[in-house]
């Protein structure tokens, strides 16, 4: 079990910076995923806590000392690869004693523990197969025991589950967090995918350009989302973002104009979640273009004086055709405003309709 | 219905059209190699083994069908022994020391720098084995014959002092064949081992890494383990050439001095085109080497398994 904490860390390949400045502490047994869009660093930052990529620059902490110069080896850190990374001329009884090799430890412990992991991750009856003769779930977990086998203080998960099929992706989703709050592991998750992360990790690191844009809970990054690139990439279907021009209690928003709170004055971005706004009989007009079943619930897309907007509607109470012409309103309550400068979430900001005469 | 019976026969036309396209690309693809191997390896075969029970001679006139050629390698040769004594050690170990362990070495040390200064080290190790066998041959001579203008009696000489001059060829001269052969047969692994270590993923590393394992062990696990397929591999066809390869032998010390180097195919070949113009018993000695070389040839096939060795082709080609 361990801390981690990143202080000022930097990263560069060649004279190219990936990873600017990172500062984050992460708590014994704490899940935490990083997430964010392809390229982004996450690989990177992931690889550094593992010891495989050295920082460039900065102190990179385990339960308080700095670890920066301990090799890989030494560092007691499980890491499931996004390939899997299994050695493929070893069984997999072969894998994942793999690492007690290097621990001195003794043949019938290795033995027994092999067995555990393995019933751990119920690949038990697979132990004499190779690699090759294993599915992508089945490999999966295999890597997963390889990584636990050593009781390790971090473990590191990058997209682990990328290639598996929907369906097993959500078993393995559920296994993993379970098993993560049985071993009390501290864990990093690294994903692409905004629902394995808000399912799985207790806080979520949003990542963007190598820089880290949020650190907060599922619920934090979806309500109160720090800047717009949070907003619109939390969340599904994505958030409606509008420019427009906010003075006097008063934002300009295509050829829409609505009340703005909070003192947001300037240029701004509007926030709007598709399922916080509704059809009505009156409020901002809107023209059906095009709809999308998703299930429970129906998405969409309208031609409005804002803009193309999203609009989610339960599939139950579905009352729109394409083409049919209606008005739409919105929840105040859930409305984001964002400086559009900085991108930064302007707190207490709210837009709301105008009320008629006024 | 006309137009049913219309599509079966384009249907079955075009079915038709593949299956004369496939012979001809197997015609194509396969008729070279099948060629080649006809009339450079089988035809000859034949012809060496209906040699080898004739007496054919210098005068080139067969008077008797007889296996008297057998029975006297068999039991008749004294030299024979003492070949292939020397054979084994001349391939063993061109074989251990140079067309694997030190390929694998220069595989290994020129992998791990950074990428051009490997590329140039290989470059420079190919550079024999690019060269005109009558050049390499000629190039060892002037370097370790007994004169003191040799390349190295000179460095003698001049770095450690040394007034006499010493002949390699003469107190050495297996060695001198096995540094010859071994620096040629070293760039074959090399290429090999480099391309497979080329193909070993990086990720593979990492886990071992994270996975407690040091750089030999790394080395070991990873590294040799996904070598070992091209190791078998180039371990056999290694044996196979060594063991007919004559031509920088025969230039550097003629087999000599007195037998010292005489190895097989040297052997083979004084027996059959030497004074004594034996070309029977050549044909039969041959034999004896043309059946382990088949042998190792199936078991190559066999082993290298064809498909860990080649790419896929990236297109399915009917
Ligand atoms: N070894 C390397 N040398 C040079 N550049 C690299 C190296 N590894 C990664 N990069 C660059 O660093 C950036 C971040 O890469 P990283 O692999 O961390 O992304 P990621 O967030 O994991 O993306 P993905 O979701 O696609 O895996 C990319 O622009 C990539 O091109
Ligand atoms: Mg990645």
């Amino acid at each position: 079990m361990a801390t981690i904490e990143f202080r000022g860390i930097n990263k560069k390949f060649g004279d190219e910076t990936i990873i600017p400045e990172m500062n984050l502490k992460i708590d014994d047994g704490e899940f935490v995923a990083l997430l964010g869009p392809s390229g982004c660093g996450k690989s990177t930052t992931l690889f550094m806590l593992a010891g495989i990529y050295l920082p460039t620059d900065g102190e990179l902490l385990f339960d308080g000392a700095r670890v920066n110069e301990v090799e890989a080896r030494d560092r007691n850190v499980g890491i499931v690869f996004q390939s899997y990374a299994l050695y493929p001329h070893m069984t997999v009884a072969k894998n994942i004693a793999f690492p007690l090799r290097f621990k001195k430890t003794p043949e019938a412990e290795i033995n027994r523990r092999v067995k555990e992991a393995a019933e751990l991750v119920r690949v038990g009856e697979l132990l004499e197969r190779r690699p090759e003769q294993l599915s992508g779930g089945q490999q999966q977990r295999v890597a997963l025991a390889r990584a636990l086998v050593k009781d390790p203080a971090l473990l590191l998960l990058d997209e682990p589950l990328s290639n598996l099929d929907a369906t097993l992706r959500l078993a393995m989703r559920t296994e993993i967090k379970a098993l993560q709050e049985r071993l009390k592991v501290t864990t990093v998750l690294v994903t692409h995918d905004q629902i394995e992360a808000t399912t799985m990790a207790d806080r979520i690191v949003c990542m963007h350009a190598g820089k880290i844009e949020q650190i907060g809970t599922p619920d934090d990054l979806y309500k109160r989302p720090a800047t717009r690139f949070v907003a619109e990439f939390v969340g599904s279907p994505p958030i409606n973002t509008f420019q427009g021009a906010a003075a006097d209690g008063v934002v300009e928003l295509g050829g829409a104009r609505l009340a703005i709170s909070g003192g947001a004055n300037g240029p701004v971005y509007v926030g709007l979640r598709p399922e916080h706004l509704f059809f009505a009989d009156g409020g901002i007009p809107a023209k059906i273009v095009q709809h999308e079943p998703m299930g429970r619930e129906i998405l969409y897309v309208c031609d409005t004086p804002l803009g193309m907007v999203r609009i989610l509607e339960a599939a139950a109470t579905a009352s729109q055709s394409i083409g049919s012409e209606t008005h739409f309103g919105f929840d105040s309550a859930h409305s984001l405003v964002f400086e559009s400068a900085s991108e930064n979430l302007i707190g207490n900001a709210r837009v709301s309709a105008i009320e008629s005469g006024s | 219905m006309g137009a049913v019976k219309e599509e079966a026969v384009v249907r079955s036309n075009v079915r038709k059209a593949m299956k004369a396209r496939e012979r001809a690309n197997m015609a194509i693809f396969f008729g070279p190699a099948f060629l080649i191997v006809s009339f450079f390896f089988v035809v000859p075969v034949i012809v060496d083994i209906a040699i080898s029970f004739t007496d054919l001679g210098r005068e080139l006139r067969i008077t008797e069908i007889t296996t008297k050629n057998y029975d006297r390698a068999f039991t008749g040769d004294r030299q024979l022994p003492g070949v292939i004594a020397r054979t084994v050690f001349y391939v063993g170990a061109t074989l251990l020391i140079f067309n694997t362990t030190f390929g694998l070495v220069l595989a290994l040390a020129t992998t791990a720098i950074p990428k051009t200064s490997g590329t140039f080290f290989r470059a420079v190790w190919l550079l024999p084995r690019m060269s005109p066998s009558v050049v390499y041959a000629i190039l060892w001579i002037w370097s370790i014959h007994g004169g003191d203008t040799s390349l190295v009696n000179q460095i003698l000489k001049n770095l450690f002092g040394s007034e006499k001059p010493i002949d390699l060829i003469q107190l050495e001269p297996m060695w001198v064949i096995i540094f010859a052969n071994g620096f040629i047969g070293a760039s074959f692994a090399m290429i090999i081992l480099t391309s497979a270590i080329r193909s070993i993923p990086e990720h593979l590393y990492h886990a071992a890494r994270c996975d407690g394992a040091g750089s030999l062990a790394v080395t070991w696990h990873i590294t040799l383990a996904h070598l070992r397929w091209p190791l078998t591999y180039i371990f056999i066809w290694q044996t196979l050439s060594l063991l007919t390869s004559f031509e920088y032998i025969l230039l550097i010390t003629g087999g000599g001095p007195f037998r010292a180097t005489t190895v097989y195919a040297i052997f083979i070949f004084q027996r059959a085109f030497g004074s004594a113009g034996q070309y029977a018993y050549g044909a039969a000695l041959a034999f004896f080497l043309i059946v382990p070389g088949v042998i190792l040839a199936l078991l190559l096939w066999r082993v290298s398994k064809m498909g860990t060795l080649l790419q896929k082709p990236r297109i399915e080609v009917q």
